[in-house]
């Protein structure tokens, strides 16, 4: 008990406040810049310039690299803080998008309800605000988090990891079969849902091609997914994940509950699945079920990876970086060589290399990723040099671990 | 008294667990006896073709528990091994060797083939695990694993090069038709895979049980520093076993691609997948287990697949994985698994 009440004491010193100010002053700066240069600098610049940045850097895949972010941050709850490997994280994906689908659309057709959308009140089906369907994609996520994981979470590793991955393969598989089951239409198959109600804001309806305001939107979101993963991480139960992460068995004698704790991670991790799928399907303007594959959850396994594992930071760079070589760096890329030397290589199909590559590499030469974590760094190198293999567990100081 | 609630709970625990497992292992009785009544021929065909798939599961499950009882990996580039395998194959067969018809001289080209890709898949293995692998022995678990995920991706863009982005179709050397035992039919094909592939695991029992270096890879898999210090080369009986399980993968694929005609570089991640569940099903690392689950697993699937009560081929996925779910949540170990407690 009485290291419990030590600790509360040291974290009411530490000041979390005014670390919280700096970055998000930081963030904010960062991402008006952003906005500033796409809404008022680039309509002013010459055309050439224009069709680079279209090229390049189109504020579409912008938004969709932010949507990547928000689950990438919530991967790495599960990934990096708690160490639980979660190879499903596709299916809250899944299930946000759906979640946008029977709330935000005219899919079902026999039902009324209008809340708080600035869509017509004449369409049929359920029409709810977008914030409220973000908050439903949560709940429903969490609740889902807690399903899978309640019975699951006391495998170990590898098997944990094995039923995500099951579970991965599932979800998605029940939203392409979901057109027909016992006549009831769940997901309307491999058609999809679509289109998705356009976002609500202030009175205006954002249209498909608002994509400055939706910029604004997902920006906030990932603050908010940052905002969490830094609070929580400096709490008690982020202290928990670590010490779980670290040593599973050894937390549980200090008096951690790993089942909640599990849980909890679980929980938050699935909760921000669903509020990218949430974003994502207003993003697309819609849900398809086909595109909730496997390779989903390798890619943002990839991207926390790769960023580094347990840094919101590193995890938010890898996101980015990878989110813009799948959709524009690399067939962008691909084109420039291939004009400029006048050959004729289809590079997307080099994707799986570059991925496959990448992952290895990294492992190998950069386990603890771009913008590592110093503690994870010491742990991940922990028995690089030692070939008698004694002392797996040097000391981390009090200092370095918070 | 802490300790009799607990006591109480778990006891409470254990019985709803028990109760519930009766009930699903009822259910499923009953949907088969309610299909057998139904039609009995189909029901048998049925089997039989999910007993082909599993023996053929088993042949790529018994890799994924060969490396994860030695290095406790999960090699995902392993499925994607056993597709390479496939491909190899066909191009063996069709292009180099021209056969396109069962004849004489089409079971020598078989049975070369069947030698040139177990030596093809298992010299990448070995590979892999040289260059990769190896080096990260001593990281902790993410890492090998990660890298994995990546193999699986370069086997993958391997495969897409060399077959294209489509499936492909090819001939087969096995001759067509059934044998008929009392109206069941029973195709040749399955007849002659359950004959390539019951000799191979015997070979495979045989060196893992009765051979030197199958001893060798016994005590590397329980102590890598104990088996060291008896004088057993880690590193040489690890290459092996990766070259074993890679050997395997290639006699899978040659009889995928011989059973059903086609290649394709996506589907040794599916087939990887319901292997890699099915030796979890038996227990991960144990060899029986990984036979044991591999056919159970084939023969629910082709039993969903096929019968006149099911749901069908486009459930298949999920009804596999269902299974594995509830598997794993009522007996972790697995079916033949030993339940092992954590060291401090």
């Amino acid at each position: 008990m009485s290291i419990i009440t030590r600790k509360k004491s040291g974290s009411k010193r530490r000041k979390v406040p005014a670390s919280q100010r700096t970055w998000s002053i930081g963030f904010l700066t960062l991402a008006i810049a952003v906005y500033i240069f796409y809404t008022y600098i680039v309509p002013h610049t010459p055309d050439g310039f224009q069709s680079q940045i279209q090229t390049w850097f189109p504020p579409s895949a912008l938004n969709e690299a932010l949507v990547w972010v928000i689950a990438a941050l919530g991967l790495n709850i599960v990934v990096g803080y708690a160490g639980l490997l979660d190879l499903g994280f596709v299916a809250f994906w899944a299930i946000g998008g759906y979640t946008a689908g029977w709330f935000m659309s005219g899919f079902f057709y026999q039902l009324n309800i209008h809340f708080g959308s600035e869509s017509p009140k004449t369409f049929p089906g359920i029409h709810l605000s977008f914030w409220i369907v973000l908050l439903l994609g949560a709940l429903i996520c969490a609740f889902f988090g807690i399903l899978i994981g309640a019975p699951t979470l006391r495998l170990k590793s590898d098997y944990l990891a094995i039923v995500t991955l099951g579970f991965g393969e599932i979800i998605p598989q029940v939203f392409v079969n979901g057109e027909n089951i016992h006549g009831f239409n769940l997901s309307n198959g491999t058609k999809g849902i679509s289109p998705v109600d356009n976002i609500g804001l202030f009175g205006k309806r954002l249209g498909p091609f608002d994509l400055n305001y939706k910029y604004m939107i997902f920006v906030f979101m990932a603050a908010l997914m940052v905002f969490i993963s830094l609070r929580l991480r400096s709490g008690r139960l982020g202290r928990a994940w670590l010490a779980i992460r670290e040593d599973e068995l050894a937390a549980s004698m200090m008096g951690v509950p790993l089942m909640k704790t599990k849980l909890s991670a679980y929980a938050v991790g699935a909760i921000s699945g669903g509020l990218a799928g949430v974003a994502y399907a207003t993003h697309v303007n819609g849900i398809f079920a086909e595109r909730f594959q496997f390779s989903i959850s390798i890619i943002l396994l990839a991207m926390v990876v790769l960023g580094g594992m347990g840094n919101v930071w590193g995890v938010m760079v890898g996101a980015l970086l990878i989110a813009w070589v799948n959709s524009t760096g690399l067939p962008a890329l691909g084109n420039e060589i291939n004009s400029t030397f006048n050959t004729n290589i289809n590079f997307p199909s080099y994707t799986f290399l570059i991925f496959g590559g990448l992952l290895i590499l990294m492992m190998l030469f950069r386990r603890e990723g771009i913008l590592p974590e110093s503690r994870l760094k010491m742990v991940l190198h922990e028995n690089d040099d030692d070939v008698d293999n004694e002392a797996p567990h040097k000391n981390i100081s009090e200092e370095e671990a918070l | 008294m802490a300790g009799v609630t607990y006591k109480t709970r778990q006891l409470r625990r254990r019985y709803i667990e028990r109760a519930f497992a009766t009930i699903a292992v009822a259910g499923a009785a009953l949907w088969l006896i309610a299909n057998l009544i139904k039609s009995p021929t189909q029901f048998f065909e049925v089997t039989f073709t999910g007993l082909s798939n599993g023996i053929l599961y088993a042949l790529i499950a018994l890799g994924y528990t060969l490396v994860y009882g030695i290095i406790e990996l999960i090699n995902f580039a392993h499925g994607d091994l056993f597709m390479l395998g496939g491909l190899f194959s066909a191009h063996f067969i069709t292009l180099w060797f021209g056969q396109k018809v069962p004849s004489a001289v089409g079971w020598g080209v078989l049975a070369l083939c069947l030698i040139a890709v177990m030596v093809f898949c298992a010299t990448i293995n070995v590979a892999i695990e040289r260059f990769a692998y190896r080096r990260l022995r001593r990281a902790p678990k993410l890492a090998p694993l990660i890298t994995a995920v990546g193999m699986s991706f370069i086997l993958q863009f391997v495969g897409l090069r060399w077959n294209g982005s489509g499936q492909k179709i090819w001939p087969s050397l096995l001759p067509s038709g059934n044998l008929s035992i009392f109206g069941v039919r029973l195709p040749y094909t399955t007849i002659i895979s359950f004959a390539i592939t019951i000799p191979v695991l015997l070979v495979l029992t045989y060196i893992v049980t009765r051979t030197k270096q199958g001893k060798a890879m016994r005590a590397t898999a329980q102590d890598q520093d104990a088996s060291r210090l008896m004088g057993i080369n880690v590193d040489r009986t690890i290459s092996f076993t990766f070259g074993l399980g890679g050997a395997l993968a290639g006699a899978a694929g040659l009889l995928f691609e011989q059973t059903r005609g086609l290649t394709s570089y996506n589907l040794g991640f599916q087939l990887g997948l319901i292997a890699f569940t099915a030796a979890v099903m038996g227990g991960i690392g144990n060899l029986q287990g990984a036979v044991l689950g591999a056919i159970i697993i084939g023969v629910i699937q082709g039993l969903n697949d096929g019968l006149p009560i099911g749901l069908g081929q486009q459930w298949s996925n999920t009804v596999v994985f269902s299974i594995l779910i509830l598997l794993m949540v009522f007996k972790p170990t697995g079916l033949l698994g030993k339940p092992t407690t954590e060291k401090v």
